[in-house]
């Protein structure tokens, strides 16, 4: 197999893939889920049920009208027992459906179907959203919206996501080897959507063993039109756009989508879902998820329901030292928690636990800015991270949008190897937010600007 | 939660961070030189020790007033300051009077480093403004050379010292000729042989191409200084020098090249930052060093060039590499 790879940039942290050899298991249900309205990226869903009302496995229970969103389903059956604010695991707070579980297990009423070439393009982007199907990878943008291109734009390829270039987590390498015939019939449900010529599924050569098996699986299948490739082990490799550049040489134009180059690039865990949520009918409920770290007595990877507790995995699992670090997501991109009572949601793939050793791992205390320009030859998006950091400091947005700080895709990299330990990444998360703020509020002021030229207008012809 | 113990720390993502610091860099550098100094004691004699402990402790010492001067936290720690000494001191003549390199090693460190706000925030290599300012100040101890004890020549057979002047290569050059230092070695080959092993008139660390490349092959290993500086620097002086007329194996062994190029243009805060311009850089150094040994008084131009490169940096860095996804002008999107 071919090995593809982007430049300039990039890191290899430790592997630490200590659960790769770990297959699934399927999770205990939890007592109570906690399942929060919203938790794609878009607008936010309205709650279909009441505090008291029985709900059934699979049924719908918070739904909007709008474009941008995908709804959210029950993951056990039992009695709604609260609508509240509950913490959320980016931080903030949100609405959540709290239910009890009966442990019943009582699913509501399944429509499968045996093949889906004959299902038309729009019952297919019907069903992807209606089952709540999100970017699995962690993006958690809504499917079905990723898959509505603007009439103008052509789709010629659809990528399969297996770089899994986070240290840690291995779902995504499990989901490949025990699940590829779903990864495969995803693909092609794709492909059939969007009127896509070619599927690649992009493995990283660190699974060299999860890309054979899809290989043969591609052969025996005899597709033609998909083909896996091996992408080097290298972070940030599974980023869309070093995917696509990788792959096949594009490059998403800044402020673009991958669309804008004829690209859907989606996850293998979203791929086994559509696949799912097609011949199934199976809603988003659960996913796998690979709970790892060194604070965790066992690690592995499971199948868990969405509204799981972290609080509920740390009682079952069992820790072998003080907990002093909780992450929602990979090393590189995932979020600290500051509680243990934070629900796994669609956009959770792995769920790592540290003791003390995490505060050596991530030394807080800054050192000054030695220029020495590892961040520089490293950043994936040919950024110069210390000068927007300069820049972030100074609040000089100016000059942080003409260092391209809007390009940067926040991987991490460049505070992962700065040797003085700065915060380069935050800060330029930071400034980005800060310059997105001003341009909303200078569109804002030139509408009214505009508005107000012309009452004065207005008010002239009427003298 | 009784169950366990937790007491959550929350920071901003990433989670992990590479292992290397300023502190652990500046000490490979330091590890990098440490051939070259045990060289320069076996070619110049203990006395240089003299001038390496000098240097070295008058610079902490400096720092340490720099600090204070500018109420600013200790920033010994991180030992780039020991780099600074130990750089020093191997551009220094054997024979330097120790209060020379005290008045050195302050004027480097306070006037290279700490003014412009210590580590980091240095436009000037502070080892060579501290250099630049013995140069104006005592030119006579600064062009004063010693003989080494003993001559290397090919292959590997120790040289009589007598007919051989105590000035450096590029001095004979040029106050005499190439052809009068050659027939000085005896052959062009005990004269390369020399240059390489560093058996020569010269700076204390200077004169070793072999033990220097050694340091340089450790950092670029650790990867701690990157090769383009370096590379195209050498590159051009050995070009331009042919074009010149002059020996190109000859100028790059001899004089501060190789000790400049490796260690001194690469220092971080007072080079280039994009890959383009530190090819630029490499290139303009070596274009500058050519032309001051060919045109100017003076036999060697590596520390002038450096100097001037310095205070052109920020232009250099004007190269900016290109961002993803965003395309020159006439580059139309696919």
């Amino acid at each position: 197999m071919k090995v593809f790879t982007y430049s300039p940039g990039g890191v290899h942290p430790d592997e630490s893939k200590i659960t790769k050899d770990f297959p699934f298991e399927v999770f205990k249900s939890p007592p109570v889920v906690v399942i929060p309205l919203q938790q794609h990226t878009g607008a936010p869903n309205n709650p279909l049920v009441s505090v008291g009302d029985y709900v059934k496995v699979g049924q719908k229970i918070g739904d909007t009208n709008q474009f941008v969103a995908a709804p959210v389903h029950a993951s056990v059956s039992g009695k709604v027992l609260a609508i509240e604010d509950r913490l959320l695991p980016n931080g903030t707070k949100g609405k959540c459906v709290v239910i009890e579980n009966d442990y019943k297990d009582e699913w509501v009423e399944l429509s499968k179907r045996d093949s889906f070439e004959d299902l038309p393009r729009e019952e297919i982007l019907k069903v992807i959203r209606d089952k709540g199907i999100v970017g699995l990878g962690g993006a958690s943008f809504p499917t079905a919206v990723k898959l509505s291109p603007p009439p103008n734009k052509v789709i010629d390829i659809i990528i399969g996501n297996g770089a899994e270039c986070e240290s840690y987590l291995t779902v995504d390498n499990r989901v490949m080897l025990e699940y590829p015939d779903k990864i495969i019939k995803g693909i092609l449900i794709e492909m059939q959507i969007t009127g896509a010529k070619r599927g690649i599924i992009a493995v990283e050569e660190n699974k060299e063993d999860a890309a054979l098996l899809l290989n043969k699986k591609v052969q025996e299948m005899g597709l033609s039109n998909v083909e896996v490739v091996l992408v080097k082990t290298k972070y940030p490799q599974g980023g869309e756009k070093q995917l696509i550049k990788a792959v096949l040489n594009r490059e998403v134009p800044s402020g673009g989508l991958p669309l804008d180059v004829g690209v859907v690039v989606q996850n293998v865990q979203t791929l086994k879902a559509i696949t799912e949520a097609i011949l199934e009918d199976k809603p988003v409920i659960e996913r796998g998820i690979t709970v790892s770290g060194d604070a965790v007595e066992k690690k592995g990877n499971f199948i868990m329901r969405i509204g799981t507790p972290a609080s509920f995995i740390i009682d079952t699992l069992g820790l072998n030292r003080k907990l002093r670090k909780l992450i929602f997501g990979g090393p590189m991109t995932g979020i600290a928690q500051a509680s243990v009572d934070v629900p796994v949601i669609k956009g959770t793939s792995g769920i790592l636990m540290f003791g003390e050793e995490a505060l050596e791992m991530a030394p807080q205390e800054e050192s000054p800015c030695i220029r020495c320009a590892s961040c520089v030859d490293s950043c994936p998006m040919g950024l110069m991270p210390f000068l927007i950091d300069h820049a972030s400091r100074r609040k000089d947005l100016q000059e942080a949008e003409r260092l391209h700080a809007l390009d940067c895709i926040e991987c991490g990299v460049c505070s992962y190897v700065c040797p003085s330990k700065r915060h380069l990444t935050e800060n330029i998360k930071g400034v980005k937010q800060a310059i997105i703020k001003q341009k909303k509020i200078e569109a804002a002021k030139q509408a009214a600007f505009e508005k107000l030229k012309q009452q004065r207008q207005k008010e002239k012809e009427m003298s | 939660m009784a169950k366990y113990d937790i007491d959550l720390v929350v920071n901003a993502a990433p989670h992990i961070r590479d292992k290397v610091n300023t502190s652990s860099i500046m000490r490979d550098v330091v590890l990098a030189l440490i051939p070259a100094m045990v060289g320069s004691i076996f070619i110049f004699g203990e006395r240089v020790i003299v001038v390496y402990l000098v240097s070295i402790v008058s610079s902490i010492l400096a720092e340490y007033v720099g600090n204070l001067l500018f109420h600013k936290n200790s920033s010994l720690k991180d030992f780039s300051v020991v780099v600074t000494g130990v750089l020093l001191a191997m551009t220094l003549p054997p024979s330097s009077p120790w209060w020379m390199v005290v008045v050195g090693a302050f004027s480097g460190i306070l006037l290279g480093k700490m003014i412009f706000g210590g580590i980091g925030s240095n436009p000037f290599n502070p080892a060579l403004v501290g250099r630049a300012v013995l140069m104006v100040s005592w030119p006579t101890y600064m062009t004063t050379w010693d003989k080494p004890r003993f001559f290397i020549g090919f292959p590997f057979r120790v040289l009589s010292l007598d007919a051989i002047t105590s000035a450096t290569p590029l001095n004979v050059v040029q106050l005499q000729s190439y052809s009068q230092l050659i027939s000085e070695f005896g052959s062009k080959l005990n004269l390369y042989t020399s240059l390489f092993f560093g058996t020569v008139g010269g700076s204390i660390g200077e004169t070793s191409a072999i033990l220097l490349l050694i340091g340089a092959i450790y950092l670029f290993i650790r990867k701690v200084i990157d090769w383009k500086i370096p590379t195209f620097y050498i590159a051009t002086v050995f070009v331009l020098s042919f074009v010149f007329g002059r020996d190109p194996i000859f100028s790059i062994l001899a004089g501060g090249l190789f000790l400049g190029a490796f260690f001194m243009a690469t220092d971080y805060s007072s080079s280039p930052k994009t890959p383009l311009g530190k090819i630029y850089y490499g290139i303009f150094l070596g274009i500058m060093t050519v032309i001051i040994r060919q045109f100017s008084s003076y036999p060697e131009g590596v520390m002038f060039s450096i100097l001037l490169g310095n205070a052109l940096v920020t232009y250099f860095d004007k190269t900016m590499p290109r961002v993803y996804g965003v395309f020159p002008k006439k580059e139309v999107s696919k």
